[in-house]
C-alpha cells in the first residue's frame, strides 16, 4: 500500500537582506530609485546582489507517512517545522523536491483563522469551517456538537468581538476539531484555553488519532507528543536528524539541544534604545527548565545615548492560565544602569523560582520612567517550559495548569490526643 | 476554483454583512452617495456647462452612467485591497487566492443593485419610457464586472509585493470619473479624439449602459470606439489573470 504522504527532497529557501536597513515592504519607488542609481554606477551592481542572502528553511527533507499514522514533529524554534507544515498544506510552494498527498488535507495552523470580530458566533462558525474546507451540510450536521464543545450556546448571536479571548479560542478549536479530512495537519494550537478545555482538546485529538485518520502534529509539549504520537521526526536547521519512535526521538531531542536557553535576538542598532538580546538560561537544552532549579534571565540593551532613569521590566506569562506569574523590574533610580552609551548587560537571577510546571513566555518592557518614552515592548518572546524532570510526585503526577506557582510547604501531622478519649467515653 | 464555490459565497456574504453592520444609516449610504453625486453633476454639467442632453432628463442621463461607474470604482478599490486586508488568511489557509478579489466584486454588485432601485424610482418620477434595449443590460453588467476584475486582479497582486500600488487606485478612481463619460455624453468628445478616448475601458461600458437604459434614439453607441473599449477590457483581464496566476504561489511568502 502506498503511503498517504510522501515527501521527497523537499527544500525551501528565503531571500533575506543583510546589512541594508530593513524596511518591512518593498516600495516600487525604492526599486526604481535603485535601478536608476545602478544605471549610473554599474560598479555598484555586485554589492547590490551580495546584500541578498539565501537562507534555506528546509533542505533535503524526505519522509513517508502511512495511512492512520500520527506523526509528531519536534525541533527548536526556527528549525523549519512551520515551513514544512505550510508547504504540506499548500500555503506556500517548495523551492525544490516534491510532495504527494493522497487525500483531503485540512490544516490548523492557527485557531480561529478568519474570525471576523463584527460577525456573530454562528456566522463565524460557518465562515471558519468553510475556510478550513468543510462543506456547508457537514457544518450543519455538526453545528450543535461544535457549539456544545465550545460551550458558547448563550452567546451564539453575539458578535465575536465581545467574546473573551478564551471563548474565541474555544470556538476556533471546536470548529477545527470537527473537521473530518483524511489528513489533518496541526501546529502548536493545543496550548490554549483553560485547563479543563485543554484536557477536552487532548481527548478530542486522541479520538481523532484513533479514528484511523492521518495526523501531523507539531508541539513543544513533550507530554502531549508522548500521549498522541507513536512516531516523531526531529527537524534541526531544516534537516531531519532523527526519525523513529516518539520516546527515542524525544529523549534525543531533549539532550541534543545546542544551547540551554530560550532566546530572542535583534540585530538592529539605530538611533533609538533597543533590547538586543533576551535569553532565558534554562537548566536543560531547548528551553526546558527543571522545577526549583536556579533560573537566569539575561538582557542586552542598546543605548545610542546615555539614558537617565531607565526602566526595564519583564513579565513571565503563564501560557496555560493566560496570566502573568511574576513581573520583576530594575529601575535606574534604585540601581543605576544604561547611564552611558553602548551595550549593557543585565542579569536577573531567581535562585529558586516557584513557577509551576507549564509553558511560559516573556514580555519585556524597556522605557523611560512612567509617562516617558517606551523604547521597546516585546511580547511573547523566549518561550520556555518548566518541567518536573526528576521531581515527579509518584502518587499523583503534576499536571499543567493545576496551580499558579509552587511553594515550599511544611506539613505537620498530629493525631488529636483527646479524640480517642471522647470516642470511648 | 469550482470546488471552493462555497467558500467564495461565504467570503462574499461576510463582506456584505460586515459592510452593513455597525454603520449608522446602513443601506442609506448606498443611496445617498450616488444621489448627491448626481445632483452635483447635474448642476455642473447640465446647468452651468449646458452640455447637450439628447432629449433625456439630465439626472437620468447622469445616473445611467453613474451606476456602472460607481460599481467599477467600488469593485476596483475593494478588490485591489482584498489580499492585503486578508493577509492572515493567506498565510494560514490554502484556497484559490483568486476567490478573495472576486468575492469583493460581489459586494460591489449589492451596492449596484440598490442604486439600480433608485434609478427605477427616478425613471418613474420623470415618466421616462423604457425601451427594448434594456434587455441587453445584463450583458453590460457582465462587461462592467470584467472591466473591474482585470485591473483589480492586477493591482491586488502587485499590491502584495509593492505596497505603493494602493495609492494608485484612489487616483484612478478620481481621475476616471472625469475622463469617463459620466457627467457628459460621449459625443461631446471631438470626432478626431474619439478613438483615442475609447481606449478607456469604461467608455464602452458606460456608453452601453446609457444606450440600454435611455434607449436607442437618445444615446447612440460609437461602434469602433466600443470595440476598442472591449479590446482594452479583454487585454487588461488577460493581463490581470496571467499576472495573478504567476505570482499567487508566492503570496504567502511576501505578504
Amino acid at each position: 500500500m502506498p503511503s498517504i504522504i510522501s515527501v521527497e527532497n523537499l527544500g525551501k529557501h528565503y531571500r533575506i537582506r543583510r546589512g541594508a536597513p530593513r524596511s518591512k515592504y518593498i516600495a516600487l519607488r525604492d526599486i526604481m530609485a535603485q535601478k536608476l542609481t545602478s544605471l549610473f554606477r554599474p560598479a555598484s551592481k555586485s554589492s547590490d546582489s551580495s546584500g541578498l542572502e539565501t537562507f534555506w528553511a528546509l533542505k533535503n527533507v524526505s519522509f513517508e507517512v502511512n495511512e492512520g499514522e500520527v506523526l509528531g514533529i519536534v525541533g527548536h524554534n526556527g528549525a523549519g517545522k512551520s515551513t514544512l507544515l505550510k508547504i504540506l498544506s499548500r500555503i506556500t510552494e517548495p523551492a525544490e523536491g516534491r510532495i504527494t498527498l493522497r487525500g483531503r488535507v485540512a490544516s490548523l495552523l492557527e485557531v480561529g483563522t478568519g474570525f471576523h470580530p463584527e460577525l456573530t458566533g454562528r456566522e463565524n462558525i460557518y465562515l471558519n469551517a468553510a475556510l478550513l474546507g468543510m462543506k456547508r451540510h457537514e457544518v450543519q450536521s455538526r453545528f450543535d456538537e461544535i457549539v456544545a464543545f465550545a460551550n458558547v450556546e448563550r452567546f451564539l448571536d453575539t458578535p465575536v468581538k465581545r467574546y473573551s479571548s478564551g471563548m474565541q479560542t474555544r470556538l476556533g478549536f471546536a470548529v477545527a476539531a470537527h473537521l473530518e479530512p483524511e489528513i489533518l495537519i496541526v501546529d502548536e494550537v493545543l496550548a490554549v484555553g483553560d485547563h479543563e478545555f485543554q484536557k477536552r482538546c487532548l481527548g478530542k485529538m486522541q479520538e481523532v488519532s484513533q479514528s484511523g485518520r492521518t495526523v501531523l502534529f507539531v508541539s513543544h509539549n513533550m507530554n502531549t507528543l508522548g500521549t498522541l504520537t507513536t512516531r516523531c521526526i526531529h527537524l534541526h536547521r531544516g534537516n531531519i536528524i532523527n526519525d523513529g519512535p516518539t520516546s527515542q526521538v524525544v529523549a534525543n531531542y531533549l539532550s541534543t539541544g545546542n544551547e540551554n536557553s530560550a532566546l530572542y535576538e535583534s540585530q538592529e542598532r539605530d538611533s533609538t534604545p533597543k533590547v538586543l538580546r533576551v535569553e532565558v538560561r534554562t537548566s536543560k537544552p531547548g528551553g526546558i527548565h527543571s522545577l526549583f532549579e536556579p533560573l537566569e534571565f539575561h538582557f542586552q540593551i542598546w543605548c545610542p545615548h546615555p539614558i537617565r532613569g531607565a526602566c526595564l521590566s519583564f513579565a513571565v506569562n503563564d501560557l496555560t492560565r493566560l496570566s502573568t506569574s511574576v513581573n520583576p523590574w530594575i529601575f535606574d533610580s534604585e540601581q543605576p544602569f544604561a547611564r552611558s552609551a553602548g551595550v549593557h548587560h543585565l542579569v536577573c537571577r531567581m535562585p529558586k523560582p516557584h513557577l509551576f510546571v507549564g509553558n511560559y513566555s516573556l514580555n519585556v518592557n524597556f522605557s523611560e520612567p512612567p509617562g516617558g518614552v517606551k523604547f521597546e515592548q516585546l511580547k511573547g518572546v523566549c518561550s520556555f517550559q518548566i518541567e518536573c524532570v526528576g521531581r515527579q510526585r509518584l502518587d499523583y503526577p503534576f499536571e499543567i495548569g493545576e496551580a499558579c506557582f509552587i511553594e515550599d510547604c511544611e506539613w505537620q501531622a498530629n493525631t488529636a490526643k483527646d479524640y480517642g478519649a471522647t470516642a470511648s467515653a | 476554483m469550482f470546488e471552493y464555490r462555497e467558500l467564495f459565497f461565504f467570503l462574499a456574504w461576510r463582506d456584505v454583512l460586515v459592510r452593513y453592520k455597525q454603520t449608522v444609516i446602513g443601506i442609506a449610504w448606498a443611496v445617498v452617495r450616488p444621489l448627491l453625486t448626481m445632483a452635483v453633476f447635474t448642476v455642473i454639467f447640465g446647468r452651468v456647462a449646458k452640455l447637450p442632453d439628447g432629449g433625456v432628463p439630465y439626472p437620468i442621463l447622469i445616473f445611467s452612467a453613474l451606476l456602472p461607474w460607481q460599481f467599477f470604482a467600488t469593485a476596483l478599490s475593494e478588490s485591489s485591497n482584498s489580499l492585503i486586508i486578508n493577509a492572515n488568511l493567506i498565510s494560514k489557509v490554502y484556497f484559490p487566492r483568486m476567490i478573495l478579489p472576486t468575492a469583493t466584486i460581489i459586494v460591489a454588485l449589492v451596492d449596484f443593485a440598490i442604486s439600480f432601485g433608485i434609478l427605477a424610482v427616478m425613471m418613474v418620477i420623470y415618466h421616462y419610457p423604457l425601451s427594448i434595449s434594456i434587455l441587453s443590460l445584463p450583458l453590460f453588467v457582465i462587461l462592467a464586472f470584467l472591466a473591474a476584475w482585470g485591473p483589480g486582479l492586477l493591482i491586488t497582486a502587485l499590491n502584495v509585493k509593492y505596497r505603493d500600488f494602493r495609492y494608485v487606485v484612489p487616483f484612478i478612481v478620481q481621475m476616471g470619473l472625469y475622463i469617463s463619460p459620466v457627467g457628459f455624453r460621449s459625443d461631446v468628445v471631438p470626432e478626431q479624439w474619439r478613438l483615442l478616448y475609447s481606449l478607456n475601458p469604461m467608455v464602452g461600458v458606460i456608453d452601453g449602459f446609457r444606450w440600454a437604459i435611455c434607449g436607442r434614439e437618445a444615446a447612440s453607441v460609437y461602434l469602433p470606439g466600443f470595440a476598442l473599449s472591449l479590446v482594452t477590457v479583454i487585454t487588461l483581464l488577460c493581463l490581470g489573470i496571467a499576472y495573478f496566476r504567476k505570482t499567487e504561489r508566492g503570496f504567502a511568502d511576501v505578504i
